[in-house]
């Protein structure tokens, strides 16, 4: 049966059945997890007779709140596979001193610190911002949906093919062993031979495409698509800071994408961009890598500041303190990010001149970040002060974002650099910021925008656990780390020999069973608040006297969005409209034209996935195939003309009139 | 404090009543994805500058380019390009048949110069000089490449369009999607003029 060597080359290249790792206890109990979790989520779906609403209404959606929706349910479901890498690594790095191993062996660790960060990075921050901006510009903007609905769905789902493509290396074959961002040479085919850097490379092109065009797409939505009377200096803070953030994404993705493709040309073809032989040049890559590298950070964080920008204007019912300024130092800061990416590697030898050019930069992005604070602190000064859950986590964000930017300007003196370069002072640095800045954000936008996309509240008792949990197990898991850095001890260790050093880490691990405690928190928080949904229903709409246009429509929105476009006076609009006796159109509806569904993107990244397993296995003929098939239905998706609908008036006043009673009852 | 200088007891107008639509976006978007599609195409080029002398002992740009031959191949590019701008001009008058054949005059072009850059990347290759001969030959196949898979996508893309012209006529559809492979064919000539400067000239005259 086996007898042909030839013919099994050929059909599944070098794919073998030792690719499939099956002894390795770990892998074949999480493989059977996901398994069993998967055919139950498939039999629910089956038994519930799911798969038709499931494919019509949000697969096939070009609705940018059903998308903005799914990206959110895809971060959160990433953010377990990469939490779980977390667990890995700490608890190895508590047990394995001296004689004790641990239980993972170092090729195994090399795979899980890896794919720790690309997936919190690319599949678990980058789609929860992508969510929110997907979910929330258009509202604040008062359009009814983005500029190009349907690249806006093909988005989402390359970048969820990226995360298949990722997600299908635990189970055959193996991730990369070379850090996130994968350093050549050690990830040219010298010296990672195997699939795993591949796995890396076309996972994150994929991922990547859907990426670019979700800027590009939000880009020309912010510019093109806002209500009547919205100039720039009246957009709400989160789209300004959705608007540099996507600026920065078509920006620096292209230059991931070049930068990945040359690598995987040294890989594939045996180029010679960063090979150490024949003229290759190692450090063109990591200048590379890092010119895209730095803005990601800002990318990531920025939407997180203007979601404390919102929390904070609303929860204190003031007008948010320095509006312009705000506008100002993001500005400020998405241009700044592109000139300190080499302050990743002072330690390379640039020289004195070089290092001390982009140390100063990197201080001076501390200047805006400073404004910001304070604009925070003084809209929170004498304001009427709400401690919601949001405002919670924008507290605790104020704090730990303040300790991580300080260490921060640390790392930015070149001299104390080449001490702290590449220890563990640097990962409790980018984890103080990312974790105190970007997710306490982006937790802070889940329990303020959910009553929004659902119609009811989430529940704040559990909410409270979540945020404290997180926020004391942060301290407790990074803050032994600073210690240890300080100490000298390097990032990426499987072992230690030092004894001493273990009550360090054992610290750390309690912390990262505190915050596994504060994700739990969160799950039970979803679920809760589900089962109480009646109790927690909020059918006005402004379950927190909000002030931009978002909060003036119905929770969940129509598809359309507003019934009638608004106009706007003021950049807390909202607000304004109800503070002068703005009177809810209750007739002269008209119908309104929409994008229809189409289910094209689907198919497109079915087939990316086929054409990513294809390559990195070397099946040739499966690529061919999925190269011409994908190239095919794109082709055959422009030949269908009839794109748009229109949803009738008798429509929108029907579901205008069901407000009407709800909000009725209401009084 | 507050800077809104509005009688607050005027009661202004919340939303049009009238139907609102927002002008098209297709242009701003594609010009955006131009950008990015520029900053792949600088990449390139850095790269270039930076690795493009590393010969590795290997043949240099002097031994390699045939400057007559990347000539005729340029004008064939440039040639292209005006015949494009002649469909478009069609376009404005709304004559199909005019305007379909000037797009099959300039993807023929198009054809040509794909077909003069493979020659030239095969011939290269036969005399041992492909990619993986040096860091300056990775550079090089990767950015004329690069360009060329540029060229043959609006090929494509542009028999794509012709048949979508006959079937369906200069409708408003197909107005855009003219004027965005417009764009995209431009732009690929404007990339090209460095190519051929930055990359050939400079490499055998520089």
């Amino acid at each position: 049966m086996f007898s042909n060597p030839d013919l099994l080359k050929f059909i599944f290249g070098r794919l073998t059945l030792e690719a499939i790792p099956y002894h390795e206890p770990i892998l074949i109990v999480t493989f059977i997890g996901v398994m069993l979790g998967g055919l139950a989520l498939l039999g629910v779906i089956t038994y519930f007779k799911f798969w038709g609403p499931l494919w019509r209404d949000w697969i096939t959606s070009v609705d940018h709140k059903k998308i903005g929706i799914m990206y959110i349910i895809l971060a959160i479901i990433m953010l377990l596979r990469g939490f779980s890498d977390a667990v890995l690594m700490r608890a190895q790095q508590a047990l394995a001193f001296g004689e004790n191993e641990g239980f993972l062996p170092p090729h195994h660790y090399d795979q899980i610190f890896t794919a720790h960060g690309v997936i919190m990075i690319f599949f678990v921050a980058m789609p929860f911002v992508t969510g929110f901006m997907n979910f929330v510009v258009p509202l604040q903007i008062g359009a009814r949906d983005v500029s190009f609905p349907f690249l806006n769905n093909f988005s989402f789902w390359m970048t969820t093919a990226g995360a298949i493509i990722i997600m299908l290396s635990l189970f055959i074959g193996e991730f990369a062993r070379t850090g996130w961002l994968a350093y050549p040479p050690l990830s040219g085919a010298a010296y990672s031979p195997g699939v795993g850097v591949d796995y890396y490379l076309w996972g994150l092109q994929v991922a990547g495409v859907g990426t670019t065009l979700s800027g590009i797409n939000l880009i020309a939505t912010i510019v093109k698509m806002r209500a009547p009377g919205m100039t720039f200096m009246k957009m709400p803070i989160f789209t300004w800071t959705s608007l540099c953030t996507n600026v920065l994404i078509v920006a620096t993705f292209p230059i991931l994408t070049a930068t990945l493709a040359l690598l995987s040309l040294d890989r594939y073809v045996g180029t010679n961009f960063f090979t150490n032989d024949l003229g290759g040049n190692p450090m063109m890559y990591i200048n590379l890598i890092w010119i895209w590298g730095h803005p990601e950070v800002y990318i990531l964080v920025l939407p997180a500041f203007g979601i404390f920008s919102e929390v904070v204007a609303t929860f204190c019912g003031k007008r948010l303190f320095g509006y312009a300024s705000m506008v100002y130092a993001t500005c400020v800061i998405m241009i700044l990010s592109y000139l300190v990416w080499l302050h990743h590697f002072f330690t390379m030898g640039s020289g004195a001149s070089v290092n001390a050019f982009f140390g100063i930069t990197t201080m001076i992005i501390s200047i805006p970040t400073g404004a910001k604070i304070f604009n925070w602190l003084f809209t929170m000064y004498r304001g009427r002060i709400r401690y919601e859950v949001p405002m919670l986590w924008t507290v605790g964000f104020m704090v730990t974002f303040v300790i991580g930017g300080m260490t921060g300007v640390m790392l930015a003196v070149p001299p104390a650099d080449f001490v702290l370069h590449n220890s563990l002072f640097l990962i409790a640095h980018f984890h103080n910021v990312i974790i105190g800045g970007v997710l306490f954000g982006l937790l802070a936008g889940v329990n303020y925008w959910f009553p929004k996309a659902f119609g009811f509240k989430l529940d704040p008792f559990w909410g409270k656990m979540s945020f404290w949990f997180w926020l004391i197990g942060f301290y407790i898991a990074f803050m032994p780390l600073y210690v240890l850095g300080l100490m000298g001890v390097t990032r990426r260790l499987s072992h230690i020999e030092d004894p001493s050093l273990q009550i360090w880490f054992v610290t750390a691990a309690v912390g990262v069973a505190l915050i596994a405690c504060g994700i739990a928190s969160f799950i039970i928080q979803l679920v809760v608040s589900f089962r109480k949904r009646e109790e927690l229903r909020d059918v006005t709409g402004d379950p927190w006297n909000g002030r931009t246009l978002e909060w003036s429509t119905s929770s969940p929105p129509p598809d359309y969005n507003f019934a009638f476009t608004p106009v706007v006076h003021d950049h807390d609009s909202w607000y304004d409209m109800k503070n002068r006796g703005y009177g809810r159109p209750l007739q002269g509806f008209k119908p309104i034209h929409m994008p229809k569904n189409t289910g094209a993107g689907a198919i497109l990244s079915t087939l990316s996935v086929a054409l990513a397993f294809g390559l990195i296995w070397y099946i040739w003929w499966l690529v061919a195939v999925s190269f011409v098939a994908i190239l095919a239905v794109a082709i055959i998706h422009t030949f269908n003309y009839n794109r748009d609908f229109y949803i009738s008036a008798e429509d929108v006043s029907a579901e205008e009139t069901r407000r009407t009673e709800l909000l009725a009852r209401q009084v | 404090m507050s800077k809104t200088n509005v009688d607050p007891l005027e009661k202004p107008r919340f939303y049009l009543e009238e139907d609102h639509h927002p002008e098209s976006s297709t242009n701003l978007g594609f010009w955006l994805y131009l950008m990015s599609d520029c900053l792949i195409f600088a990449i390139l080029f850095a790269t270039y500058a930076v690795v493009g002398r590393n010969y590795a002992a290997g043949p240099s740009p002097a031994d390699l380019f045939d400057l007559p031959l990347v000539a005729i191949n340029t004008a064939m590019l440039l040639l292209s390009s005006i015949t494009y701008g002649f469909a478009m001009l069609q376009m404005e008058r709304n004559a199909k048949a005019e305007t379909l054949f000037w797009l099959g005059v300039t993807g023929i072009f198009g054809a040509i110069f794909i077909g003069l850059e493979l020659y030239e990347f095969i011939h290269l290759i036969h005399d041992g000089a492909g990619p993986s001969r040096s860091a300056f030959l990775s550079a090089f196949f990767t950015l004329v490449g690069t360009h060329g898979l540029h060229v043959t996508f609006g090929i494509i893309w542009l028999i794509t369009l012709m048949v979508q012209v006959s079937m369906k006529g200069l409708i408003e559809a197909n107005r855009r999607r003219l004027m965005c492979l417009s764009m995209f064919w431009h732009f690929l000539d404007v990339v090209w003029i460095g190519v051929f400067s930055f990359v050939y000239l400079i490499g055998v005259v520089g």
